[in-house]
């Protein structure tokens, strides 16, 4: 057992817990800061990988702003615990089922596979920037036209019916 | 050394949580909330895909996934919102006009 393998193994058992403490938990703000546990323990994996421009911006995007979104709406509407109500036939029966043959077909594609990992290399931000400049600069500009789209649409979706 | 067959494991793990949540939660931001967690499944086996090939173009990937993470995140709570405000509920069986 390596250092890494270590960390690697508690990381991924704090991710693991928090998506199921997002399962099981019955009121929505526990299962946002369970989905925060999650992305912060993600972080900490991409952090493991060598990817530490990745592992700022899941912190700064997504545990800070997206997250911070959702708790406010979840206050704005005063969500209460979840309803318990029956679930679905095909929820009930099909769901589970489903899902794990889904994870038995990912689970054997992935034992099957032969990707060689290589050491992680030191910091490359330099290296993304440079590439999401030149060879992603189209896609780059398009995400900004999509942000104004989705501001727009925010705007006119939550605007009162005059 | 952490194997990437670990890492994409996991992905797939995270992956089938969000799946699960998604069937099974009744509260439509809950339900969102299980997407988010999907993308993030995904965005991981993005970053074990770009440190396994020694490639950066897998976190550009992830990067742009953010990006349209959060505009979803903007739309899809505006539509919570109004949601909220038609039905006087969050529960997803309480929004049923398209149901016979």
């Amino acid at each position: 057992m390596t250092p890494q393998l270590v960390i690697f193994f508690v990381l991924a058992a704090v991710a693991v817990l928090g998506a199921a403490s997002l399962i099981f938990q019955r009121h929505p703000i526990h299962s946002a800061l369970s989905l925060i546990v999650v992305m912060v323990a993600l972080a900490g994996l991409y952090l493991l990988m060598g990817a530490d421009f990745v592992a700022a911006v899941q912190i700064i995007v997504y545990g800070g702003a997206i997250m911070v979104l959702f708790i406010f709406v979840i206050m704005l509407l005063n969500a209460g615990i979840e309803e318990r109500t029956n679930a679905s036939r095909l929820a009930r029966f099909a769901g589970v089922p489903l899902t794990v043959v889904l994870l038995g077909i990912l689970a054997v594609a992935i034992a099957r596979s032969q990707v060689a990992s290589q050491p992680a290399q030191l910091a490359d931000t330099h290296k993304i920037s440079m590439q999401l400049f030149t060879e992603f600069v189209y896609p780059f500009e398009l995400t900004s036209f999509l942000i104004l789209v989705a501001i727009l649409g925010a705007l006119v979706l939550a605007q009162r019916e005059s | 050394m952490v194997p990437t067959n670990y890492y994409l494991l996991l992905s797939a793990i995270l992956f089938g949580l969000g799946v699960v949540a998604f069937v099974f939660k009744r509260n439509i931001i809950t339900i969102f909330m299980s997407i988010e967690l999907m993308l993030n499944a995904v965005n991981l086996a993005f970053v074990a895909f770009s440190q396994a090939h020694g490639q950066t173009s897998g976190q550009v990937f992830v990067l742009f996934v953010i990006v349209v993470a959060a505009a979803e995140a903007a739309v899809g709570l505006g539509i919570v919102i109004l949601t909220a405000r038609n039905r006087q509920s969050l529960n997803v069986e309480k929004v049923d006009l398209l149901k016979l």
